[in-house]
């Protein structure tokens, strides 16, 4: 349903930020990818999620074609897939509940959403997806009144009222404290084991990849390094792939600190 | 080492901004002598009686009940030429600006599909707006004198042209300006241009829009006065009138007018940022 061929992408600057990946993700399977910055996770998610349009390679997004769609089945397509973005691109005069029904914007016609702006049209909706982030109280708030932990929980948000058939998450929870961090990944899990969704995401944090997800890709310089069941990956793997960098990035300190430090034996050897 | 003896960096922007400053003023100077600009003539004796002559005619000004039911007759006639104007300028502006805004482009991600259409689709929406713009609303005004005979309705179809093209080019510009990421994020869901303004753009640029077009509202008063002078009705056309029979009392007050006039946008612009904010 996901299926990468061989993709390269190089950027306007020449720098090389996927150097021929293959990738092939089944329905249902829950995917993490770790690596250190500027590995090309990002950019990855980015090419799964249309977009970025690839410079070499062959791309099967949901079993379509995506650049050879015609613009209205790109768009539906789009509609159909789910990116929770690191820092979620939230304007901050928006209301919380515009926010999270603004998940369905694809698939709603434009009257429906200019008018569920002034007066929100599924405001339970919203609110039951919130309830799962426990952020249901702060439902007719401004995005300007929560704190960044919060706001990437408001983008989780959206996209379990988007309900898209392919998750994409971008650090989703590089802002939240140990606790929360594991709740947004239970319930991203959660949707995807009740709708049937495919995820994808990347992580920083070693623990919550291996507590989550069933299979783990390692990604350094634009390259799959290695792609296998989370029961086959080793500490010299981890180490190997996080070699020569200061192995916690500062913004995993607050998510998984033990994890990410060094990774820890006994995560490893299961 | 000792402060004294510490180079200091060089900042790399430095030559360009000194360069900036000297082509600026080389510009500047042959400007101001085509313009015939020299601040010595404002102070010169005679110049000054003169001015001094035309402006004691101002005082007082005036108030006879004759006189101010025309004026408040006039009033009215600008402010509808103003508002009715400008309502019309929105709606040729806002599916316009809609088209030129590119962070709503939905084929420029990828960059996919039909980009090279839609880029010409906005470089002639942009064309549009220029053309528009591009004639001083008094010009158009003459224009449609011709056509519609005299009256504010030639004055609404003149300020609907030029300001629609004016309001069109800055709206997509403060679209333009904020923070595009949210509006991007929406389309790449798949999301339509509409939407993905409601809800990526707007809540950040609402304030500003809504403060620059009541900013235009105000200008468009002030120029349906300009255009009252080549016929098109209004507190133009009286002043001209006033003016012409040199009767400064009668000139004074409506400038008084302009002067509440511009203070009651200052309102409404205060009160509506206020509202939005």
């Amino acid at each position: 349903m996901l299926e990468l061929r061989d993709i390269t992408l190089v950027h306007p600057n020449g720098h090389r930020a996927l150097d021929g990946v293959s990738l092939r993700v089944a329905r249902g399977e829950r995917l993490a990818v770790i690596g250190p910055s500027g590995a090309g996770k990002t950019t990855l998610l980015r090419v799964a999620g249309t977009s970025l349009r690839p410079s070499q390679g062959g791309l099967t997004v949901l079993d379509e074609s995506p650049w050879r769609l015609a613009p209205r089945q790109l768009r539906a397509l789009r509609a159909r897939i789910g990116m929770v973005h690191q820092a979620a691109p939230l304007p901050p005069r928006l209301r919380v509940v515009s926010a999270v029904l603004a998940g369905r914007l694809g698939r709603w016609p434009a009257w429906r959403a200019i008018a569920s702006l002034l007066h929100p049209l599924d405001s339970a909706g919203a609110q039951a997806a919130l309830a799962r982030l426990d952020l249901a109280d702060r439902l007719f708030d401004r995005c300007d009144r929560l704190s960044g932990g919060q706001l990437q929980r408001i983008g989780i948000a959206r996209v379990l009222y988007q309900a898209p058939a392919l998750i994409l998450a971008d650090e989703p929870v590089s802002a939240l404290d140990p606790a929360s961090a594991d709740g947004a990944l239970r319930e991203l899990v959660a949707q995807c084991e009740h709708a049937g969704a495919t995820l994808v995401a990347s992580l920083h944090a070693l623990d919550l990849a291996l507590r989550w997800f069933d299979r783990i890709v390692g990604m350094r310089d634009g390259r799959v390094v290695f792609d296998l069941p989370r029961g086959e990956v080793t500490r010299e793997m981890l180490q190997r792939l996080y070699a020569g960098e200061r192995a916690p990035a500062p913004d995993d300190l607050d998510g998984s600190a033990r994890a990410a430090d060094v990774p820890a034996p006994e995560l490893m050897c299961r | 080492m000792t402060a004294r003896t510490m180079a200091q960096p060089r900042d790399p922007l430095a030559r360009g901004r000194l360069t900036a400053l000297v082509l600026a003023l080389a510009l500047l100077w042959p400007a101001l002598h085509i313009a015939q600009f020299n601040p010595a003539a404002l102070f010169d004796a005679t110049s000054l009686g003169v001015m001094g002559g035309f402006l004691a005619g101002f005082f007082p000004p005036a108030t006879d009940a004759g006189f101010l039911s025309l004026l408040a007759r006039a009033t009215l006639e600008t402010l509808a030429m103003a508002t009715a104007g400008m309502a019309l300028a929105f709606v040729l502006a806002v599916p316009l600006a809609l088209v030129v805004t590119r962070s709503l482009s939905i084929s420029r991600i990828g960059p996919g599909a039909g980009r090279g259409p839609a880029a010409a689709l906005r470089a002639g929406a942009r064309l549009v707006l220029t053309v528009f713009r591009a004639c001083p609303e008094v010009v158009w005004a003459l224009l449609f004198v011709r056509a519609f005979g005299l009256g504010p309705a030639a004055g609404v179809l003149a300020l609907a042209i030029t300001y629609g093209g004016m309001l069109g080019k800055v709206y997509a510009e403060i679209l333009e300006s904020g923070d595009t990421r949210p509006a991007r994020a929406l389309l790449e869901a798949g999301s339509g241009r509409i939407a993905a303004l409601g809800y990526g753009l707007l809540p950040g640029a609402a304030q500003e829009l809504a403060s620059y077009t009541v900013y235009r509202w105000e200008c468009a008063v002030r120029a349906s006065v300009v255009m009252g002078f080549v016929g098109a009705g209004g507190l133009g056309q009286l002043m001209d009138q006033s003016m012409k029979m040199l009767n400064g009392g009668e000139t004074s007050a409506i400038l008084v007018v302009f002067l509440l006039l511009v203070l009651l946008a200052d309102g409404i612009s205060a009160v509506l940022r206020k509202v939005l904010a």
